[in-house]
């Protein structure tokens, strides 16, 4: 008899548990698109921050986030290459893996810092590439960890038919492994630039805001995430507004590439 | 009997075991013929069958003991395939001696791309002659009245016993010496099965070939000679006649009898 009340009881907290975690994201998506709602227009698009709208900073988001993808998924998938293709289960590689592994995990404020210590103070201010190096350094450790883990799902008959047919280990991994596995090293660099284009802290100060349209990394550059920090604390209702709106725009931007990488990732489980 | 391959007191130590897996193995291939290695599980069949080639050396920290010569097409200049050091010499050996394994291995791209990718290796880049060679390779097989006119598409989504085929026609594209086979069929149906022993009976006319399996029935019908392996020894090898019908080892007679394994 208790067993079955122990497993009522388990059933009713997990669900509990659950309807919980739901209410706050359908509450967030709920207010936001209440808020949304009033505040989006057109205008937000077509004018730059300078003039209440949001064009320059979405678009500089977007730089600033492509600029790491640049940076960090080549550097991430090279690293993740080694470690499964080379290293494998040497201690140098298991000592690297949890180091990334940690990194992952690292207070994203600790990241801004920490370029701010080497790419802003020494080139005398804030910089648009100092913030796609900051955002990169977020990035690389879950290119190097998915990279790694889509790798080791490639079977190991594959590699040895390569090397049977008379293929070089690095012949083998360019022709054969990356587009066996090219499916998830994609969705990898899509999560990972998902993940990093919400980003407030490492920006904070390393690229810092601009109010204008700016395509030089050179000097500080627009950022839609630091400009919802800014708007959301001025105390006007225009820039509250602003904000919501750029909330809004950001949510369904990381849900978009979210779902875009579900539906790139589908087919092929069939 | 010309021989294609000679085993001389073959020992193969997997890195960190204190023993051997393969002890003392002393066994000819003949060219032109198909050998079989039968025995229970864990006997190390694949074992020897994966050292003809040195595709162990994919990992490292092996240790092989002895020789395996490999002779030329006419049965002559043997080479002792141990003495290959450089990573050339390697890739020659695996153009020579080719190898099919238990699950088929397509490579993720086009059914011709599959079938040139050893030959474009070779530095081949002759659009047409790539073609030629790929369709003599897939005639060979079987294959080309089912693939001709999708040449183009994916590998990947052809049947098991199709992507089998394939990936003998891949190897015969080299045109190699030796076929190694690691249970080629344990993974397919009886029909697909069927069709791949066929194959292997036509193929033995240009290559010698080398099967591992754990099917008697099909050890009987395709092989010439026949190898039975308990836990790391070459327990007798014979004609496969002899073998089956008048085993000298009492444990081949159990063995083929089902008393074992």
């Amino acid at each position: 008899m208790s067993r079955l009340i122990i497993n009522k009881i388990i059933l009713i907290l997990s669900t509990i548990a659950a309807l919980i975690g739901i209410t706050f994201l359908l509450w967030i998506l709920a207010t936001l698109t209440i808020k949304g709602y009033y505040s989006i227009n057109w205008h937000i698009f077509t004018a730059d921050l300078v003039n209440n709208g949001l064009r320059n900073v979405i678009i500089g988001q977007f730089i600033l986030a492509g600029m790491a993808t640049a940076i960090g998924v080549p550097l991430g998938m090279l690293a993740g290459i080694y470690l499964r293709e080379y290293g494998a289960n040497s201690k140098f590689a298991m000592i690297i893996r949890n180091f990334s592994d940690v990194m992952m995990s690292a207070p994203s404020i600790v990241i801004g810092i920490f370029v701010y210590g080497i790419f802003v103070v020494p080139f005398g201010g804030f910089n648009g590439w100092a913030g796609s190096i900051a955002l990169s350094i977020m990035m690389i450790p879950i290119v190097v960890s998915t990279t790694d883990s889509m790798l080791s799902l490639v079977p190991q008959e594959l590699r040895e038919a390569g090397i049977a047919l008379g293929a070089s280990k690095a012949q083998v991994i360019l022709s054969i492994v990356l587009s066996a596995a090219k499916i998830g090293l994609i969705t990898g660099g899509l999560l990972a630039f998902a993940r990093v284009i919400g980003e407030t802290a490492p920006l904070l100060f390393t690229s810092a805001n601009n109010n204008f349209l700016s395509l030089s990394l050179n000097g500080q550059y627009p950022s839609l995430t630091v400009s919802i920090y800014q708007l959301a604390t001025f105390p006007s209702q225009t820039s509250q507004n602003l904000a919501w709106a750029g909330s809004v725009i950001l949510t369904l931007l990381v849900l978009f590439i979210n779902l875009t990488t579900r539906f790139i990732f589908k087919p092929r489980k069939q | 009997m010309k021989l294609a391959i000679d085993t001389k007191k073959f020992s193969f130590t997997y890195p960190k075991n204190s023993s051997p897996t393969l002890k003392n193995i002393n066994m000819p291939v003949y060219a032109n013929q198909v050998t079989a290695l039968i025995g229970p599980s864990g006997c190390g069949k694949s074992t020897l069958l994966r050292s003809y080639n040195r595709i162990h050396d994919v990992y490292p920290g092996n240790q092989y003991d002895g020789k395996i010569l490999l002779y030329n097409n006419k049965g002559e200049k043997p080479e002792n395939i141990f003495d290959y050091k450089k990573e050339n010499e390697l890739i020659k050996l695996r153009q020579r001696v080719g190898m099919i394994f238990q699950k088929p291995t397509p490579f993720p791209m086009s059914i011709k791309d599959n079938i040139t990718y050893g030959l474009r290796l070779l530095g081949i880049k002759n659009k047409t002659e790539l073609l030629d060679r790929a369709e003599i390779a897939l005639k060979g097989s079987a294959l080309w009245e089912e693939v001709k006119d999708r040449l183009n598409s994916s590998a990947t989504g052809l049947s098991g016993g199709q992507q089998q085929r394939l990936c003998i026609a891949r190897a015969v594209a080299l045109k190699p010496e030796v076929l190694l086979f690691d249970e080629p069929t344990s993974a397919l149906d009886p029909i697909s099965t069927a069709s791949i022993e066929e194959l292997i009976i036509e193929l033995k006319r240009e290559i010698t070939i080398l099967i591992v399996t754990h099917n008697m029935q099909q050890a009987s019908r395709i092989s010439d000679m026949t190898g039975f392996m308990y836990l790391g020894d070459l327990v007798e090898f014979d004609k496969t006649e002899t073998i089956f019908l008048n085993p000298k080892e009492k444990q081949t007679e159990d063995y083929i009898t089902g008393r074992f394994g």
